[in-house]
């Protein structure tokens, strides 16, 4: 990329959860549902000593993409780690199902997802658990009618519960700096030792889990520069096509093919796992 | 954590509500809605305990002259520097939008 694309790009991942649910929307038709002034905070983080966001972290904007009724869910990753508390994920969880309602209604509405979240807020505990487990049965239930479709950009990554929402999802978009995973880096050497994960070895835990990674092993579905207009653009195909006909999270039978191929005796390198996932996952 | 309160002169009331910033490390978040009277109230929660003198000192530099629109003001902080603080304020009064609610940004 020479110099002058590069001052001409817009990122994505430089922009807050509010910008960013207002550039995927068509331009104009942004309306925040609960939005800060509503001042819907979690009940949990002040009584431990911990400043709240009055958004509590999740931006509902409710518009159009495309022309038809869609609803964004944008996760702000430099709130307490974009983190799923009580209300957080009870915001996402509602939208969903209200837009899987629509749909029963003959409302077309769609959703997108912008995954910037390490799970649950463990100050939360069980209800942000309770509230994510919502947040799958929503996506299953939505994903019947219209493509929901996740991204993760950056720089937070997707992690915990959420990583399984993401997996749920019809489609999704991931850039180079975003990462999936089910345990977290620091997590992954606390249980498997450092000789297994060293969690300070950045280009490392990018090579299992970052975003190229992801889309080469095909658990990502469109692998992005960090560029405003190229997302969009990649959101909007999607949803121009059909949806799929089997979602990813209902090929189990081809996932444990391919999760029997690989050795545990060894290490296993990034190559390796591309090799083997990128046969498919068909039954 | 601590809460703080602060009051100074304003001018007129504000034109309608804004937000800036986010409740990030070295960040803070402003909410901005109008006041009725000539009146601008500051309402702080702060995650840095014990900085009183400097919240008083920072904030008497911005609303001290009493030019600003009247606002209450809410803060959500997590450790901004003084200049963060001034800036996020400047963005939020800044970001005024009184017909378009949804263009109140975080800047970000």
């Amino acid at each position: 990329m020479d110099v002058e694309s590069l001052l001409a790009r817009e990122s994505f991942i430089e922009l807050g959860a509010r910008s960013r649910t207002r550039k995927l929307l068509d331009p104009g038709s942004f309306r925040e549902l609960i939005d800060p002034f509503a001042r819907l905070t979690s009940p949990w983080l002040a009584r431990q000593g911990i400043v709240t966001q009055a958004d509590d972290g999740v931006v509902v904007g409710k518009g159009l993409i495309d022309g038809q009724p869609a609803v964004v869910l944008g996760i702000e990753g430099a709130y307490q780690g974009g983190s799923m508390g009580e209300v957080s994920a009870a915001k996402i969880a509602g939208s969903l199902e209200l837009a899987a309602e629509d749909n029963r209604a003959g409302i077309p509405t769609r959703a997108v997802i912008l995954f910037e979240t390490g799970g649950v807020r463990l100050q939360e505990a069980n209800l942000g658990l309770a509230a994510i487990a919502e947040i799958h049965a929503a996506i299953v239930d939505l994903r019947r009618y219209q493509p929901v479709i996740g991204i993760t950009a950056g720089p937070v990554g997707c992690y915990g519960g959420m990583s399984i929402a993401a997996g749920l999802c019809s489609y999704l978009i991931a850039t180079r700096e975003a990462r999936l995973g089910l345990n977290g880096p620091a997590v992954i050497e606390q249980e498997a030792g450092i000789a297994e994960f060293d969690s300070r070895d950045r280009p490392f835990i990018w090579s299992l889990t970052g975003g190229e990674q992801r889309y080469r092993s095909g658990l990502v579905d469109a692998y992005l520069e960090d560029d405003v207009a190229a997302i969009r653009a990649q959101m909007l195909a999607f949803f121009r096509q059909r949806p799929p006909d089997c979602a990813r999270s209902q090929k189990i039978s081809g996932f444990q093919r391919r999760i029997a191929e690989i050795d545990a005796g060894s290490q296993v390198e990034p190559q390796q796992v591309r090799d083997i996932y990128s046969k498919g996952f068909a039954a | 954590m601590e809460n703080l309160q602060f009051e100074f002169p304003a001018a007129a009331p504000a034109s309608g509500r804004a937000i800036a910033g986010v409740v990030a490390s070295g960040d803070l978040e402003v909410l901005l809605e109008p006041a009725d009277a000539a009146l601008t109230t500051v309402s702080i929660a702060t995650s840095v305990s014990g900085m009183r003198p400097v919240w008083a000192a920072q904030l008497a530099r911005i609303f001290g002259d009493g030019q600003l629109p009247a606002a209450r003001l809410q803060i959500n902080d997590f450790g901004a520097t003084p200049g963060v603080v001034r800036m996020r304020i400047a963005q939020a009064y800044e970001d005024l939008a009184p017909a378009q609610p949804e263009r109140n940004g975080n800047g970000r």
